[in-house]
This record gives structure tokens, C-alpha cells and sequence, in this order.
């Protein structure tokens, strides 16, 4: 076991390393001078230009930016945004606010998602499993900014139930209808995988047999067919929360949750290598750590799969 | 069925209960008083791309912050015309030196003595090359300033506590228009010692300070509170200000109508259709110091010379400017009629020439043939634009009108974002005509004309040059009243319609919304809300 996590974490380092370098090149490809965008409509001093990319080593050849950057990472030093404040210090506010919005959202459709996919599953054919199918399939075909809008104006502006957009400090309250929104989608998908495994495990020997051996429903239902359904469920639940963590970009910009994805966006806007760079950094950690625990976690739902050397 | 009923009701009474809780939560925090001195308001902002550093703010988010937090020699009213704010009295014989007094026994917020250094050292440090101040070139009229070296600006002279003298390299009528421009805002001692912490955290002497100095919070917003130091004619009749980051303009607006928000300054896009029904008199809408045009460069080929002038103007009487600003812009954009703005001191819509500006096919058809005469037309006319901002509907049409009216093959040409086409104007590499904009710093006809059209001046990025308009605009620097200044300007801006090195579009107007028991909101030259003056409840 201590083995197998050593090994993993190993491999992290070339992904990590691979893909700092990649994301780096790539704002460094991006077309256009941030230095010149920063001055607006007007045309700046090419002196004062100068010494700005000076200042952010934007002067040097693309290895040697990307050198300097990896240095200042080991020392925890992850660089300026434009407006003079630490990289660390943006990460540091902008991830616990992105982190409770995407357990929030993780909470809401894993509880509704399982509950409704195992009574769909186990009432195959019948009306609430016809509607909750339907309402599923909508909800997979919305695009989340409508469900987003519709869900602003009619909870925020028309019924003034929750507030339109997030605000200072990100209470929990607030976060209650975007993480809604965020949970509608994967809502949809976790009934029906949850529901589709349920048929399917329903119909197993195993399950049979629990059933002729005696044993009520009550008992069967949990833990002969539900645990054994979740497998599916919990890589699906695994990669969204990976997802959900790295930041909703259309849903906090339309909820102004000031979090990863809404402040990513705008740097990828301005050109601000270090911040997109460092940001994008932590979310490619945030997915490896994610997917090593998921592993272990399939362990305890199905011995079979224990990694036991 | 029971099942059915039962898993449906859950899951609706769950996310009720959800979001009446949140509800209650959202509510509490607005009460409800009659109009008081305390309260405060509620705007919306976006995170300063810069420290709020005076000399470094050149963009509306921060600079809606810095010109609350900081007052100026001077300050512009409603109208645009320049009040005295710590200045007594800003004098001058030849329009080259100025002497300038400011009233005695003033403070920063934090008591900080504020004195004639105060202004000196600000400007000193903020035209002084190895600061990198964005601001820079707003210094580069007085004497010493250099884009090559670091060197002191000689020309300020400080006499006594309360009175400098600055010297210019030459007769500038509109330099005391110019004082109330954040680069020219004084700094405290205590500034120079730490700039970064002072950035983040900034002691001013303006109408407003930060409350207390953890008051920016990166992304989210900041709040602002009277500043009870503050003596000169711009005292808050609120409590404050509370200005929020938003990073859509959507999600402002919908905070507009579910009254989160007390003023906003901009209607979104996606807003134009619906503002005027969902807000109904809480709309308001004036004419802003922001022109918008297509530069047509004269190295494009056949747009040099006598060939290059006559398309020209065939070109801006095929753009129906009347339809675009009514049916793309519903009317948030007014039709141009010169290059400055309608909000302007000296502004007129009655200039020779001004008729190049209407649409008129005929008359276009005319001129493109005789161009055409000269040397035919090939290719395709293209505006370049950046796709992030915008500005495609407008392109488009402007594209089209021209292509129904002069018959020849035309489009809009984006490039993906605002750096890229920035850098491509500025580099000169641009091989198409392109959108352009001008937002006034200070209110004057001379900031719309000098930056963009002076020859080698540093907004000009069409490259025009024409010694009888510099001349004229020289003439009008050194006139000694500001009634024969603009005159001069006037007859410069005649020789540009002339020659059209931009061509004129529109002026954008501001658009905003304000909440059901706010009042007073007038936007400013600037179109920023004068928010001093608003009151609540």
C-alpha cells in the first residue's frame, strides 16, 4: 500500500513538471503584448514599456522566464500579478472560497443524484422513473448559463429568495443557489449512472441469493445493491469534484463567486503568466491528489480491486 | 406512487428551505431608513489592474477608487469645468510658468502635514522613468521630463510650504484643466518609503479614505468611508462607499434589479433590449467624453494623397451612423458630429465640413468614383477590432453599409483579443483600417485632438501628420483665455474633417441604472457618478 501511494506520488513529478512547461509556453505564445494592453486605447511610451517588462522578466528569452519561474516556485515564491500582489496570496484567498462552493455542489448531487437514481433504478418502467429520466435529459441538454440565468432571475430577482450574486466574504448562504446550479448538471448524470448500475446489479446472483436467504430489503437494498453500484458513481463523483474544485468559470462570472475560475479568467485575459501559470499549477496537484485518493477509495467499496502489494 | 410523491416533495421542500434560508440571510443586511448622511453606497467596480497608485492608475477600475481617496489641485463638476479643490489659486502671465498656491493648514486622512512637497515629490516620483509609472507621460510638458533617462522634472520649483512654480517647455493654455487628472494628485511623506504597501493600502486627502487598512479585498470589493478631514467641494452628503468587483457586467445588473445595488454605471450588452422596461426611470443616460472612430492609416494603399482623402470621405457618408446607434446600440452611442465630445466646454455641432458625417450615398458614390478615377479600387476594405470587446455587431454593420452603399467588398477583421490588436497598432503592422477609441484624461478639446492627431504624438497611431492643424493647435495652447483656445481648436478640427484621418462614429453615451430610493446620481465628464453627491433612502 505505502508503496503503491510512493509510486504514484513519483509519477506526479514529470506531470508536474510537463505541464508547468506546457501552460507556461503556451501564455508565452499567447498573441499580443500585455504590456501595451495595459495602457488601453492609448499607444505607450516605449521607455516605460521597457522597464515594465523588465520588471516581469517579460525581456528575457522564453527559457530563461520559465527557468526564473520554476526557481521562485521551489523558494514559494509563485511570482506578482499586475496589480503588485503575490501569486501565493491569490491562491491563498481564491481556493477555500472555490473549494466550499465545490463541496457544496458535491454534496447536493451526490445526496440527490444516489437517492434518486437507486429509486429510479429499483422502479424501473414506472412514472418516476419515466419523469426523473425526462428531467435528467433536460438538464444534461441545458447549457449551465441558462440553467444559471433562470436560476439568478427567478430565485434572486423575481422571488428575491437568495441573493443574485455572491457577496464580500462568500458566506455559505450565498453559495447555496450557484452550487445548486453547479450540482444540476452532474445531479443529472449521477441518477443515471447510479440507476443504470442499480438494474444491472439487481438482476446479479448475489443479489438472488441475499433475497432467498431471507433477507429483507432493507438490508439488501443498501448493502448488497447500493454498495455495489457505486463504483461508476464514484469515479464520475471523483472527476467532478476534480472538475468543481478548478474553478466553474461560467457560473462564478455569472454569480461573481470571487474564486479560481472567475479570477483565472480574467488573467488569462490580461496575459498575467504567473498568476494563469500558478493557478493552473495547483489545479493539475489538486487532480493528481484527487485521482491517487479515488484509487484507494475503490479498494473499500470493492475488495477485489485492493491494491495489495 | 407513494414514492413518487414522496422523493419529488423532498427534493423541492430541500431546495426551498435552501434558499429561503439564504433569503433571510441576503435581506438583513440593507436597512431601510429615511434619506441619511450615513448611508452607504452601493457601486459597481472591477478590480484595479495596478496598485491604486495615483501615478500608475490609468484605468477606470482603480481610478474610480484613487479619485475618491485623493483630491487634486483642482476637481471637475458635473459640467466638466474645473473647481479649485486644495489649490487657492493657479496663476500664470505666458501660459509657460505657473505659479500655484494651495489653501494653508491641510492634512492627509492620517493627519500627515500636506504641503507644496506633497505635490512636487508625487510628480517627481511619477514622471521619474525607473518607476514605471503608466501615468508618466502626463508629466511630459514640464521641464526636464525624459522617456529616455531617469531625470528630475527641473521645472517644479517649490517656494514655501504652500506655493510651487511649474515651469513647461512650452505655452500650454489647458495645463490647469489638466491638474485635476489622477497623475497630478499629491502624495504623503510617508508614501515614499514603502510605495508597494502604500499601493495596497493608500492614505489620501480626498472626500473619501479606505476603512481601515485591510479595506481592499483583492476581487471582492472595497469600502470606502467619509474622510472627515476633507474641507473642499466635493463633501459626500453619504456615509461611504462600498464598491464592488465584478468580473461580468451581467451579474451587476442583475444585482441592480434585485436592489443588492445602488448605482451601476454601465448596461450590459446583453441588457439593451430590456434596461428601459425593467428599470424604467431609474435609467440614466448622458453623452460621455468617449469618441469612437475607424482610423484609416495613409501607408494603406489607396488611401495616400488626393485618392486617399476622397475615400475617405466616401467611406464616412456610406456608414449610417443614425440606424447603427439606434437598432445595434438602442440608443446608448450618438451619432458624431466633430472628434471631441459633447460634453465638452467648447464642444459645437456645427463645424465646417461636419456634413462629411452624415450619411449620404449619393454623395459617397460620387467621391469613390472620382477616386476611382485616379486609381481604380482592388481588394477589400476590412476593419480590424478586437473579439473580446464587443465590438463585432457594430463592425458588422458598419461593414454592410458600406458594402450596400459603395458597392465594393467589406468586412470586419477580428484578432482575438484587446492585446493583440494593441500591439499590432502600436507596432505598426496592422495592414487594415481599425477601430479606435478615445477616452478624454482631462476634459478639453485639446486631449481629443493633440495624443491622437499631432504629428508624432503618442496616440497617433494612423501616423497623420498636417503642419497647418499642429500649427493651429500650437496657436490655441498659447492663446491666453480658453473662449479663443478653443476657437482655434475648432478651426483644427475643420482641417481634419477635412482630411479624416479617423473617421468619426459616434460618442458613447453612460448608461446606467440606480436603485428605487437613490438619488442625485449625475455622472461626471468622466463617466464616473459624482459620488459625493448621492444620497440614499
Amino acid at each position: 500500500m505505502t508503496g503503491y501511494i510512493f509510486r504514484r506520488i513519483l509519477q506526479a513529478i514529470p506531470v508536474f513538471l510537463g505541464t508547468t512547461f506546457l501552460i507556461y509556453f503556451m501564455v508565452f505564445a499567447m498573441p499580443g503584448d500585455p504590456i501595451v494592453a495595459l495602457f488601453g486605447d492609448k499607444t505607450p511610451n516605449p521607455a516605460v514599456v521597457a522597464q515594465l517588462r523588465a520588471q516581469y522578466h517579460l525581456d528575457q528569452p522564453f527559457i530563461v522566464q520559465y527557468l526564473i519561474y520554476l526557481g521562485g516556485i521551489f523558494r514559494g515564491d509563485f511570482g506578482l500579478s499586475f496589480s503588485g500582489e503575490p501569486v501565493t496570496a491569490i491562491l491563498a484567498r481564491t481556493f477555500p472560497v472555490t473549494a466550499r462552493l465545490a463541496i457544496l455542489a458535491l454534496l447536493f448531487e451526490t445526496f440527490f443524484g444516489i437517492l434518486v437514481g437507486l429509486v429510479s433504478g429499483l422502479r424501473k418502467g414506472k412514472l418516476f422513473d419515466a419523469s426523473s429520466l425526462a428531467v435528467s435529459l433536460i438538464l444534461i441538454s441545458l447549457p449551465i448559463f441558462v440553467i444559471a440565468f433562470v436560476g439568478q432571475y427567478v430565485f434572486g430577482v423575481w422571488l428575491g429568495w437568495a441573493r443574485t450574486t455572491v457577496s464580500s466574504g462568500a458566506p455559505l448562504q450565498d453559495l447555496i443557489l450557484p452550487a445548486l446550479v453547479l450540482a444540476s448538471v452532474s445531479f443529472a448524470q449521477i441518477v443515471r449512472l447510479t440507476r443504470a448500475s442499480v438494474i444491472e446489479t439487481s438482476g446479479l446472483d448475489f443479489v438472488r441469493t441475499a433475497y432467498s436467504k431471507g433477507l429483507s430489503s432493507r438490508r439488501v437494498i443498501p448493502v448488497h445493491i447500493l454498495r455495489n453500484s457505486l463504483i461508476p458513481v464514484v469515479t464520475y463523483l471523483a472527476t467532478d469534484f476534480g472538475v468543481l474544485l478548478v474553478g466553474a468559470t461560467i457560473t462564478e462570472g455569472i454569480f461573481n463567486v470571487p474564486g479560481v475560475g472567475n479570477t483565472l479568467y480574467q488573467a488569462i485575459i490580461r496575459g498575467e503568466g504567473p498568476t494563469v501559470v500558478s493557478f493552473v499549477t495547483v489545479m493539475v496537484l489538486i487532480y493528481l491528489v484527487v485521482n491517487i485518493l479515488v484509487d484507494l477509495f475503490y479498494g473499500l467499496l470493492d475488495p477485489r480491486i485492493r491494491y495489495v502489494k | 406512487m407513494n414514492i413518487t410523491k414522496l422523493g419529488v416533495t423532498a427534493i423541492t421542500l430541500a431546495a426551498i428551505g435552501a434558499l429561503t434560508l439564504s433569503g433571510c440571510a441576503g435581506g438583513g443586511a440593507a436597512p431601510a431608513s429615511k434619506a441619511n448622511a450615513d448611508a452607504i453606497i452601493s457601486t459597481n467596480g472591477s478590480e484595479p489592474q495596478n496598485p491604486l497608485i495615483p501615478t500608475t492608475t490609468t484605468e477606470t477600475g482603480g481610478g474610480k477608487i484613487v479619485n475618491s481617496i485623493f483630491a487634486g489641485l483642482v476637481y471637475y463638476d458635473a459640467t466638466g469645468a474645473t473647481v479649485n479643490d486644495v489649490a487657492e489659486a493657479i496663476t500664470t502671465d505666458d501660459n509657460t510658468t505657473y505659479t500655484i498656491k494651495i489653501k494653508p493648514g491641510l492634512a492627509f486622512s492620517d493627519g500627515q502635514a500636506l504641503t507644496s512637497n506633497s505635490f512636487v515629490d508625487a510628480w517627481q516620483y511619477g514622471a521619474l522613468l525607473s518607476n514605471g509609472q503608466l501615468g508618466s507621460s502626463f508629466f511630459s510638458d514640464i521641464a526636464g521630463y525624459s522617456v529616455e533617462t531617469d531625470s528630475p522634472l527641473t521645472g517644479l520649483t517649490v517656494v514655501d510650504d504652500t506655493t510651487f512654480t511649474v515651469a513647461l517647455t512650452a505655452p500650454l493654455a489647458d495645463f490647469p484643466q489638466r491638474l485635476g487628472f489622477a497623475a497630478f494628485y499629491p502624495l504623503p511623506a510617508s508614501a515614499f518609503a514603502d510605495m508597494a504597501a502604500f499601493g495596497e493600502s493608500p492614505i489620501g486627502n480626498g472626500p473619501y479614505m479606505l476603512d481601515g487598512p485591510k479595506a481592499w479585498k483583492h476581487n471582492e470589493k472595497i469600502d470606502l468611508v467619509v474622510n472627515p478631514s476633507y474641507d473642499g467641494g466635493r463633501k459626500p452628503k453619504n456615509g461611504g462607499l462600498s464598491i464592488t468587483f465584478y468580473a461580468n457586467e451581467g451579474a451587476a445588473y442583475s444585482d441592480l434589479l434585485a436592489n443588492n445595488l445602488d448605482v451601476l454605471d454601465s448596461i450590459p450588452d446583453s441588457a439593451y433590449g430590456t434596461y428601459e422596461s425593467d428599470l424604467g426611470d431609474r435609467v440614466v443616460n448622458q453623452p460621455a467624453a468617449i469618441l469612437q472612430a475607424v482610423t484609416i492609416p495613409a501607408r494603406l494603399p489607396h488611401f495616400s494623397g488626393e485618392e486617399g482623402t476622397l475615400r475617405r470621405r466616401a467611406l464616412s457618408m456610406a456608414i449610417n451612423r443614425e440606424e447603427i446607434t439606434k437598432i445595434i446600440f438602442s440608443g446608448t452611442r450618438t451619432p458624431a458630429s466633430d472628434f471631441t465630445s459633447p460634453v465638452l466646454d467648447g464642444w459645437s455641432d456645427t463645424l465646417t465640413g461636419a456634413d462629411v458625417l452624415t450619411f449620404n450615398a449619393k454623395q459617397a458614390k460620387k467621391l469613390w468614383a472620382e477616386a476611382d478615377a485616379i486609381s481604380p479600387w482592388t481588394g477589400s476594405f476590412q476593419i480590424a477590432y478586437n473579439a473580446d470587446g464587443g465590438h463585432q455587431g457594430w463592425v458588422d454593420a458598419a461593414s454592410n453599409s458600406i458594402k450596400n452603399t459603395l458597392g465594393i467588398d467589406a468586412s470586419g477583421a477580428p484578432t482575438p483579443t484587446f492585446a493583440q490588436a494593441r500591439t499590432a497598432i502600436a507596432d505598426r503592422s496592422i495592414q487594415t483600417a481599425f477601430r479606435s477609441g478615445w477616452q478624454a484624461d482631462y476634459p478639453s478639446l485639446y486631449n481629443f485632438l493633440q495624443p491622437s492627431y499631432a504629428t508624432k504624438a503618442g496616440s497617433n497611431d494612423g501616423e497623420y501628420s498636417n503642419p497647418e492643424f499642429d500649427a493651429l493647435l500650437a496657436r490655441g495652447s498659447a492663446e491666453a483665455d480658453l473662449t479663443a483656445a478653443n476657437s482655434d481648436f475648432q478651426k483644427a478640427q475643420e482641417i481634419l474633417l477635412q482630411d479624416l484621418p479617423a473617421i468619426p462614429l459616434w460618442y458613447a453615451n453612460v448608461t446606467g441604472g440606480v436603485g428605487p430610493d437613490v438619488h442625485g446620481v449625475v455622472f461626471g465628464w468622466d463617466s464616473v457618478p459624482l459620488f459625493t453627491e448621492i444620497t440614499k433612502g
